[in-house]
């Protein structure tokens, strides 16, 4: 019963999509204001119903109701709980389910909080967030059914892929799904803008919070599922310019843009049509991503399903959405001035430049990551991977980090080239004291890690730079957010290039008492022995490490566990952190000799690349709370001016 | 999955297609172990028995799969190398990344290699006369690569004529 009760709420949401938008066009094109007052309800009760079906799957789920196809393909009633309930959405129908949820969520939280905007754009935002939900909504009910029945019902489910049995599952996905989302949600507000004409700063300050909250939720999720990649795979590795990670990195980077722009727009009122473009870009990126992951034309992990016909029934909402807004794009900019002008040598004109940047990196990302599926539409097979990335993405991404120095040093609209390189002082004394510390170290490691890590050190000096001679406790929160973020830029780069630079790696067959160096740290296998788990078995060697001949010995025990249901066996790398960097061991093969295979690796600073991505978050919540409070400050001051 | 391209498996180096299915599942980095009859375990230890008598260089081959070579520069030559040659049976990871038996066969052929004299650009070569195109994450500039690789150069040019001519514009 309650599979069907998630399907009723699926479908009655659906109806609540199209009643929103025919009571939205209605309000916005036929002017029949009165249609309008029930545009907000109605996105409301998308929202809750939506999250109800949700609710209802989860259910299914945590009751392991084998009579549900989905359950029985995709759960085992063993699983531990934390895994059931995540496992909901650890599958292509759950997973576009939980999508959907996501977007009913957000068009409600549209027309709960959005008090600010104009009523009429409004109102066309929540029209064209309708028409996205509907697109999705077709595509579950007619193509992805996550409530279907199977008669009869097997004893047991199939279980979950091990790889996705791991807490990341639980956080991963909604965090990303929320980045998606909340991008659609600001592709609304551009909608919306484009037809009421009415680009302008009001838009642009409705329209950054979205951003703001997709970006961060976005470069939160990007964060995680690195870190989750590199110690689930074991192999040390935390990006592999994998396809499906293209697809997560390519929505960011358009975000970052559209962030930057929209702040222009807001304070400035420039930029405007570039602004409405990127946020277009932005949508069209994240459905792309949407598209990559779940239609199955590419395999991995992420890929659940393998089933044509909804590639091409997500490939069909692809067109119509991206063409869709397009055109809308094409019809109407021609209406949207630019706005305000400003100097080359401006904090505008910086912005300018970032902005072009960040789009040159997209570009080549998103060429990068399609050009081998269009290759093999002409019958050609090649691969597309880190050496073709690094080449092209490294030198502009480096280039874009000068202009990251430079942007926040600047005043807006005009500036003197004189007074910039006067405060680009100490960012490039930091540079350069970098380069003579680092050259005797680096120098065998490559030009991009070395410009790599003394960029950085500049990068790190610029961006506290705007808080010297300032009050600090009077200095706003979306300043200090911007100081925070542009930090974890220079953070998370220095970990980067010091792990392609230094690490050091021992691959050893390992008898017991045997012992082999890795950077500062020996390594001795002490034992091997059997562990019993919740789901299952697995083999553990206790690994004895010291620094040096006499540092205090500790105990890591990496595992080689095999599961049952589905018959799979993963390696449970073991890892000890420490303040300047991490010890990775992993467990291989028995050699039949009584030796066991296993590789170490001593990465120096590594965990800064997630501790950056972490400061970056932080730097966008800290902008968001900024925000938020002075725009309720604002509210209540027109409220005060009202009422006086 | 989508199909493995037919010169693959003509390579050689591919398993045949039952095996193939229960490895490819493994995509990032999980081992599945086949649950399947055995009897062919078999079969295949004593060929690979009667290879190893045949032909020593085998059995010195599967043990390079792991092991570095002594010469660190020579190491960090194939470990690099590695790390842009493509795992031909799973999705989307290099053979420094996977734990697919063919990647460590792989592995141990450009150690091999690289141990013998060979510098890294020839076994690429080597690899890519073997395998296609496709084996190589550094897709070779030609025919059919060189929009990609004009790509980046495009992009830049047009973002900077984007941005001289709205400066122009503004001032």
């Amino acid at each position: 019963m309650i599979a069907e009760g998630g399907l009723a709420a699926l479908w009655l949401a659906a109806v609540m999509a199209v009643l929103q938008l025919v009571l939205a066009s209605s309000a916005v094109i036929g002017g029949r204001a009165e249609m309008a007052r029930a545009v907000r309800p109605a996105a409301i009760a998308q929202g809750v119903l939506t999250a109800l079906a949700m609710l209802c799957l989860i259910l299914v789920f945590v009751q392991s109701d084998m009579s549900v196809l989905l359950v029985a393909e995709n759960s085992h009633s063993l699983k531990p709980m934390i895994y059931k309930i995540a496992g909901a959405w650890g599958n292509h129908e759950g997973s576009m389910l939980l999508w959907v949820t996501i977007l009913g969520l957000a068009g409600a939280a549209v027309a709960i909080f959005e008090r600010r905007l104009d009523q009429r754009t409004l109102n066309a935002t929540i029209g064209a967030q309708a028409l996205i939900a509907m697109g999705f909504y077709a595509f579950l009910l007619f193509a992805s059914n996550p409530f279907a029945r199977l008669f009869p019902s097997p004893p047991d489910g199939n279980g979950l892929n091990p790889l996705l049995q791991d807490p990341g599952l639980a956080f991963h996905p909604p965090t990303l799904y929320v980045g998606y989302v909340g991008i659609s949600v600001a592709f609304s507000f551009a909608v919306g803008a484009l037809v009421t004409r009415d680009v302008g700063p009001a838009f642009a300050r409705a329209m950054r919070p979205w951003v703001l909250g997709a970006w961060i939720f976005l470069t939160i999720g990007i964060t995680a599922g690195s870190y989750w990649a590199y110690y689930e795979l074991g192999w040390g590795g935390w990006w592999f310019w994998d396809p499906v990670e293209n697809a997560s990195l390519m929505p960011w980077l358009a975000a970052t843009a559209l962030l930057h722009s929209v702040s222009v727009l807001a304070t400035r009122d420039g930029l405007r049509a570039w602004t409405i473009m990127l946020a277009v870009v932005a949508f069209s990126m994240s459905m792309i991503g949407t598209f990559l992951v779940r239609s199955g034309i590419l395999t991995s992990v992420h890929a659940f399903a393998v089933d044509p016909k909804r590639g091409a029934f997500l490939l069909a909402l692809l067109a119509i959405y991206i063409g869709g807004a397009l055109a809308l794009f094409a019809a109407r900019i021609g209406t949207v001035r630019q706005g305000n002008t400003f100097a080359p040598v401006s904090r505008e004109g910086a912005l300018v430049v970032n902005n072009l940047l960040l789009s040159v990196v997209l570009g080549i990302v998103l060429i990068g990551t399609l050009y081998p599926l269009a290759a093999a539409g002409w019958g050609v097979q090649l691969s597309v991977g880190k050496p073709f990335f690094d080449k092209t993405v490294g030198p502009v991404a480096l280039a874009l980090v000068v202009f990251m120095a430079i942007g926040p040093l600047l005043r807006w609209r005009r500036d003197e080239t004189q007074a910039l390189l006067k405060r680009m002082t100490w960012p490039v004394a930091a540079s350069c004291a970098a380069l003579i510390v680092l050259v005797p170290f680096a120098w065998g490691a490559g030009v991009l890690p070395l410009a790599a890590l003394v960029l950085a050190a500049g990068l790190a000096v610029a961006s506290v730079a705007p808080l010297w001679g300032r009050n600090l406790r009077r200095t706003p929160l979306f300043t200090w957010g911007m100081v925070v973020a542009h930090l974890g830029v220079a953070v998370s780069l220095a970990g980067m290039a010091s792990d392609s630079a230094f690490t050091k790696e021992t691959l050893a067959v390992l008898r017991q008492g045997e012992t082999r160096a890795v950077g500062p740290y020996l390594v001795t296998m002490t034992g091997i022995r059997p562990v019993v788990g919740p789901n299952w078995s697995a083999i553990a060697a206790d690994l004895s490490i010291r620094r040096g001949e006499n540092g205090k010995p500790f105990i890591l025990s990496p595992q080689s566990r095999f599961f049952a249901s589905p018959p799979t066996t993963t390696s449970e790398s073991a890892i000890a952190t420490r303040l300047d960097g991490q010890l990775y061991t992993v467990l291989g093969q028995a050699d039949g000799k009584g030796g066991w295979q296993v590789r170490l690796w001593w990465k120096p600073f590594v965990t800064l690349i997630w501790l950056g991505g972490a400061l970056i978050g932080l730097g966008g919540a800290l902008s968001f709370l900024g925000r938020i409070r002075r725009r309720n400050r604002a509210v209540y001051e027109e409220h005060e001016e009202a009422v006086a | 999955m989508r199909p493995l391209p037919r010169f693959l498996r003509h390579a050689g180096l591919v398993p045949a297609p039952n095996e193939r299915q229960a490895s490819c599942v493994e995509s990032k980095g999980i081992r599945l172990r086949r649950v399947g009859p055995r009897h062919k375990a078999g079969v295949t230890v004593v060929l690979g028995l009667i290879l190893a008598a045949i032909n020593p260089a085998l059995a010195e081959k599967a043990s390079l799969a792991d092991t570095q070579l002594s010469d660190p520069a020579k190491e960090a030559q194939a470990k690099a190398l590695m790390e842009t040659i493509r795992c031909v049976e799973c999705q989307g990871q290099a053979i420094s990344d996977s734990n697919a038996d063919i990647a460590g066969n792989m592995r141990s052929l450009i150690r091999e290699r690289i141990k013998a004299g060979e510098s890294p650009e020839q076994v690429r070569a080597w690899l890519i006369q073997r395998y296609g195109d496709y084996i190589s994450y550094d897709p070779p500039l030609g025919g059919a690569t060189w929009p990609l690789w004009a790509a980046p150069f495009v992009l830049l040019t047009i973002g900077i004529v984007i941005a001289r001519s709205s400066f122009r514009r503004k001032r």
